[in-house]
């Protein structure tokens, strides 16, 4: 398939979907495609809906209206966030690699072939070496990429990963998107939220400004603008231009003077 | 040397130790097994509040005469069924659900016995633990119950681990987390139904969590856990049984304090080292519940 071709393949349609809690919409007339080989971006504050389009894209939850339209046959993974994981539960590096292969029923052993394919997954991301380490043993760029390779070996079309950056430090993130910028290139579409809109956002391909509807979606250029910025999180900031990327910095607070 | 090897080998003359002693061994084993899954769940307490939901079937088992096993176990899997949806339902933790649901089935079993009288089974033998009351019937009924746990955990390891580990994405992953949750409730009322008579009510809780605790302690191999656990579960039952014959002592009573023992055993040679593995043994997070943080703005009001 030539790359025009793949770029055109719808993987997911979202028609104008609303969904909330108690009542509460959380999201409200949100429209998307995502398209085969595309890198998305989805930022937002706390509350914005973030979390409910992953949980509708991972088709945990239905939307109460509107419409979705999946791809027939469609393999996503999900990579959590690495706050969320209980990093002292027993199991080694290979054995988390290796869940990707549970369902149905299956020998409690791995085949020689998926230890192969565990292994070259692993080696793909570097950290070959540590298979046979506790999970708690790695530093969070080895736990991202011992979460990357798990969702890798259910050879996904699409990967959707919540805040894959988050607690980590300034190299790991750079290491983080380096990987999966590599990943997209080959191929592999990928949609990531995101709050950090210099040290992520800005450097991503396309983006979606989310605050319960779709505030603004295209290249940074085009959604990290302070009109839409403000829109989007509700607070004064400001876009400034450093060597062609945009960097947002907070707007000055009208602190009231004495008399 | 050779009274106490005649002192320890006198029991097996009985038929109704050693039918205790086979009993009490599967019982440790299926319990030290299965709290692996139940601990690293955060469901410590589950057997502690399923045996007291058991013992409301069979309270009520006993006031309209039907089968024990049946009534009883169809109550435990009743309760477990709906402590586990109450707890996924994320509103309740799984330690308020067990806490609401078993005892007020507990409860209701009281009532039931305090109005109609006790017309089944000695309840002083469901609350601690005999060795006396171990009939044909209960060995057969541990050991079909210790296979069939034993064919859910071979055919279904790699989806009880997944779904234990991180419920979420196992979901997502293609793991019927919801069937796989239901399976173990299903195996663990069958457990606690079938070992109720030898262990008690109130002590099965600790045979389902100390082994587990004990074998996270000695090693960071989820595998390894699920080995060391059954063993020290196995091994507690059957030294438990003896030291309950030879001092006159109930057998879960016994069973319980063998565990406490390999606790305390391991804890001091390994020292605080080992108490690491089992820290925040049980801690989850739903992953997709967890608030991003907020774009730190000061102007943000």
């Amino acid at each position: 398939m030539t790359e025009t071709l793949r770029q055109r393949t719808d993987l997911i349609t979202l028609h104008d979907v609303g969904f909330g809690y108690d009542r509460r919409p959380v999201l409200d007339g949100v429209t998307l495609r995502l398209r085969a080989g595309t890198f998305t971006g989805v930022v937002g504050p706390s509350g914005s809906g973030k979390t409910s389009l992953l949980r509708i894209l991972l088709r945990t939850v239905h939307p109460q209206r509107g419409r979705v339209s999946i791809k027939p046959g469609l393999r996503v993974a999900y990579v959590p966030q690495l706050e969320t994981v209980n990093w002292n539960f027993p199991v080694t590096v290979a054995e988390c690699v290796l869940m990707s292969r549970s369902q149905g029923m299956r020998w409690p052993w791995a085949s020689t072939s998926e230890r192969v394919e565990a292994h070259e997954t692993l080696d793909r991301l570097g950290i070959a070496d540590l298979a046979g380490r506790h999970i708690r043993e790695l530093s969070g760029g080895q736990q991202q990429r011992m979460f990357l390779a798990r969702a890798l070996l259910r050879r996904p079309e699409l990967m959707l990963l919540d805040e894959p950056t988050s607690g980590v430090d300034v190299k790991t993130r750079h290491e983080v998107l380096h990987l999966l910028g590599e990943l997209n290139e080959d191929g592999l579409s990928i949609v990531l939220t995101t709050h950090d809109l210099n040290g992520v956002a800005a450097h991503l391909p396309h983006l979606v400004a989310l605050r319960t509807r779709v505030i603004a979606e295209g290249h940074p250029d085009e959604v990290i603008r302070t009109d839409i910025l403000e829109a989007t999180f509700g607070a004064n900031m400001e876009v400034l231009a450093h060597a062609g990327m945009p960097i947002v910095v907070e707007g000055h607070h009208r602190h009231a003077r004495p008399a | 040397m050779s009274s106490i090897w005649a002192s320890f080998l006198e029991p097996f003359a009985y038929q109704f130790f050693v039918k205790g002693l086979l009993v009490a061994t599967m019982a440790g084993l299926l319990c030290g097994l299965l709290g692996v899954y139940i601990t690293l769940r955060g469901m410590s307490y589950i057997g502690h509040g399923l045996s007291h939901a058991v013992f409301g079937g069979f309270a009520a088992s006993s006031v309209i005469s039907f089968n024990y096993y049946l009534g009883a176990g169809i109550w435990g899997l009743a309760s477990a069924l709906a402590i586990n949806r109450v707890s996924r339902s994320r509103r309740i933790g799984a330690d308020a659900a067990i806490g609401v649901i078993t005892t007020a089935s507990f409860a209701l079993g009281i009532a039931l016995l305090s109005l109609y009288g006790n017309k089944g089974p000695s309840f002083d033998a469901a609350l601690f633990g005999s060795i006396i009351g171990v009939a044909d019937t209960d060995v057969w009924v541990v050991a079909g119950v210790t296979a069939f746990t034993l064919i859910v955990v071979l055919g279904r390891y790699r989806a009880l681990l997944f779904s234990t580990f991180d419920p979420e994405v196992a979901d997502v992953s293609g793991v019927r987390v919801a069937r796989t949750d239901a399976l173990l409730m299903l195996v663990l009322s069958l457990a606690i139904l079938a070992t109720l008579n030898i262990i008690g009510v109130t002590l099965v809780a600790a045979t389902l969590v100390i082994p587990a605790v004990v074998a996270r302690m000695l090693t960071d191999s989820f595998s390894r856990m699920l080995w060391i656990s059954s063993i020290i579960g196995a091994a507690a039952g059957f030294i438990g049984m003896n030291l309950s014959y030879h001092l006159n002592v109930p057998s879960g009573t016994m069973i319980v304090l063998v565990d406490a023992a390999a606790f305390c055993l391991v804890l001091m040679v390994t020292g605080g080292r080992s108490l690491r593995g089992s820290a925040r043994l049980d801690e989850h997070v739903d992953p997709l519940l967890v608030t991003p943080k907020p774009i730190p703005s000061r102007n943000a009001r």
